[in-house]
């Protein structure tokens, strides 16, 4: 059924239906109101779950780390400086491949102190073993967490799935969200049967020390599941479409890209307003397009090779940064053509919209504009350069 | 596609006004998109909320700049900010305060302002100076975007218990303020 939901308390809802036994979490700033909601179901009744409120997100972390590990669904969400705090856990998480399901509010991380939007945080987190996976709306969200269960829960995975949603734009933004039935998500979503589980009736070690002699191959394995993950995604998006009647690719999505000779790639929030201006372009016979990638983590370089092969110009949209290196998308959209036939002429590099600076429709014309036959590396775009000039003296 | 923009102090309850008036767009069957940019995110601190609304779901994610309406609910915040910055040529504007406490701005002559002392109709009906509902039924006056009777819906829907009827009150209020006006 739709509503008119504010994307939190959207979160809030799927999971609810997601019937997880375990949500943690820590309450305070950086945190949104989808585990306010969620404590609240869980106190008037509606949600029968454990609610276990923590004093940092490293413990709430933990928590539902201890709470896949006996065999129980869980969910906790964090943002910015929590998902950092998290960070030592993530790793473990994903090390002892245990499928717990987090939402990332994307937010800029300190200092300076900044709750705004950007993709700093989970960007940071690449590398810890999760699936990433970015929504472009509040629909999107919805349905990934829902996917991310059966994803994550998969035998052939049993692997943490984080869902990013832009902080403020998504998470505080109210919009028109269809929610699915108990019934619908209870026909997609089987329960959680896990391979392993911590039980004293047949008690087993998780994560004991590994030594040289194995702890290559902890990792290697954790490698090649993922690459399984890029075949498995897609089967799991036509089983969504089956039940639910949405149809997503899960990896990409291509927009206008056929004939299209200069394109942008970008995820999250700021896909949508690329489609605006894709519109608005396309109207005027320019011949431009988006890329927009859902799945970060696995990195879909086929795919994108694909969709990308014949275009001429490529510009990568990035809300994070690699200090010191190239812009995180695009050092591995450049990864992605190098030594191929088949590739296009150039990939500049844009940074926009850290920190909450708004990316607007001027934004994205903009870095259009910019996709000319000189490559740009990791242009800023909206910066303010009367801000550069100040000195310390 | 139709843009509003409020401008308010946190909270002063600009967030459940863009909420409101989205949720009114809704149940029209429209596609809304309501959000909130917040400024030093400290009570008091000054703050916007938007509404953008069309007839298909809305994907741009930008703040509004240039709006076909602009809700004030704070008359204080044109002190230090140019409140009425990107206004539509056709524009209307909505300001809380009472007549004569504020010099009207000078605008376009084919934009429109209107000053509603929502505060005050606020304070008869719900007994606190949230002057929100009010300046709801006074939009649907002034734009005649939406009718009042759906605003209502939409309050009635959100509130319960004595607020329900109070606020209803000062949406009625704040639309026959305007119609009065116009007659």
């Amino acid at each position: 059924m739709k509503h008119f939901l504010e994307g939190s308390f959207a979160v809030a809802e799927i999971v609810k239906l997601c019937k997880p036994g375990v949500i943690s979490a820590y309450p305070i700033t950086p945190q949104t109101h989808i585990v306010e909601e969620l404590a609240q179901m869980v106190a008037d009744g509606e949600l029968d779950s454990q609610f276990v409120n923590v004093e940092s997100e490293h413990s709430a972390a933990s928590v539902v780390l201890g709470a896949v590990a006996t065999g129980v669904r869980a969910y906790t969400a964090t943002s910015s400086q929590g998902l950092l705090y998290m960070g030592e856990v993530l790793f473990n998480i994903a090390g002892l491949r245990l499928p717990v399901i987090l939402t990332c509010a994307n937010r800029a991380v300190s200092a300076p102190i900044n709750i705004w939007n950007d993709h700093q945080d989970s960007v940071s987190m690449r590398d810890t073993g999760w699936i990433q996976l970015f929504a472009e709306d509040n629909q999107e969200v919805v349905d990934l967490h829902l996917m991310a269960y059966k994803l994550g829960e998969d035998k052939s995975m049993m692997l943490p799935v984080m869902v990013c949603m832009d902080g403020f734009i998504l998470t505080h933004g109210i919009e028109t969200v269809d929610i699915p039935t108990q019934e619908q998500v209870d026909k997609f979503l089987p329960p959680y049967s896990p391979l392993y589980k911590l039980d004293p009736a047949n008690p087993l070690t998780l994560g004991p020390l590994v030594d040289p002699d194995a702890y290559m191959e902890t990792r290697y394995a954790i490698q090649e599941t993922l690459k399984d993950a890029l075949k498995l995604i897609p089967q799991i998006t036509a089983d969504f479409a089956k039940i639910f009647g949405r149809h997503y690719n899960g990896l990409i999505e291509e927009y206008k890209l056929k004939d299209a000779e200069r394109v942008i790639v970008a995820m999250g929030s700021v896909c949508g307003t690329i489609k605006d201006v894709v519109d608005e372009l396309r109207a005027k016979g320019k011949k431009v397009g988006l890329l927009k990638i859902t799945s970060y983590r696995p990195f879909p370089e086929q795919e994108i090779y694909e969709a990308l092969k014949n275009v001429s110009k490529v510009g990568v949209l990035d809300r994070a940064l690699s200090l010191g290196s190239y812009a995180p998308l695009a050092g591995e959209m450049k990864a992605v053509f190098f030594g191929k036939k088949k590739k296009p002429q150039i990939i500049s590099s844009f940074v926009a919209g850290l920190g909450g600076r708004d990316i607007t429709k001027n934004s994205i014309k903009e870095i259009f504009r910019l996709l000319t036959t000189k490559e740009k590396a990791c242009e800023f775009i909206d910066l303010k350069p009367e801000l550069l000039k100040e000195k310390y003296e | 596609m139709k843009d509003i923009r409020i401008h308010a102090r946190a909270g002063q309850g600009a967030i459940t006004t863009a909420a409101l008036l989205g949720y009114a767009y809704f149940l029209k069957g429209m596609y809304p998109y309501a959000f909130p940019h917040f400024g030093a995110a400290r009570m008091g601190a000054p703050m916007n909320a938007f509404v953008r609304v069309d007839a298909v779901p809305v994907r741009l994610r930008s703040q509004v700049y240039e709006p076909d309406y602009v809700i004030i609910v704070d008359a204080t915040l044109m002190r230090g900010f140019n409140c009425f910055a990107g206004l539509k040529e056709k524009g209307v504007a909505l300001i809380n305060a009472k007549d004569g406490e504020i010099e009207k701005p000078r605008i376009k002559a084919s934009q429109k302002v209107f000053v509603v002392p929502a505060s005050d109709i606020a304070l008869k009906t719900i007994g606190r100076p949230l002057g929100n509902t009010a300046l709801l039924g006074a939009f649907a006056a002034a734009t005649e975007e939406i009718d009042l009777n759906t605003i209502l819906d939409a309050i009635n829907k959100r509130f319960v218990g004595k607020y329900q009827e109070a606020n209803i009150q000062a949406a009625k209020q704040g639309y026959e303020f305007i119609k009065n006006i116009k007659r």
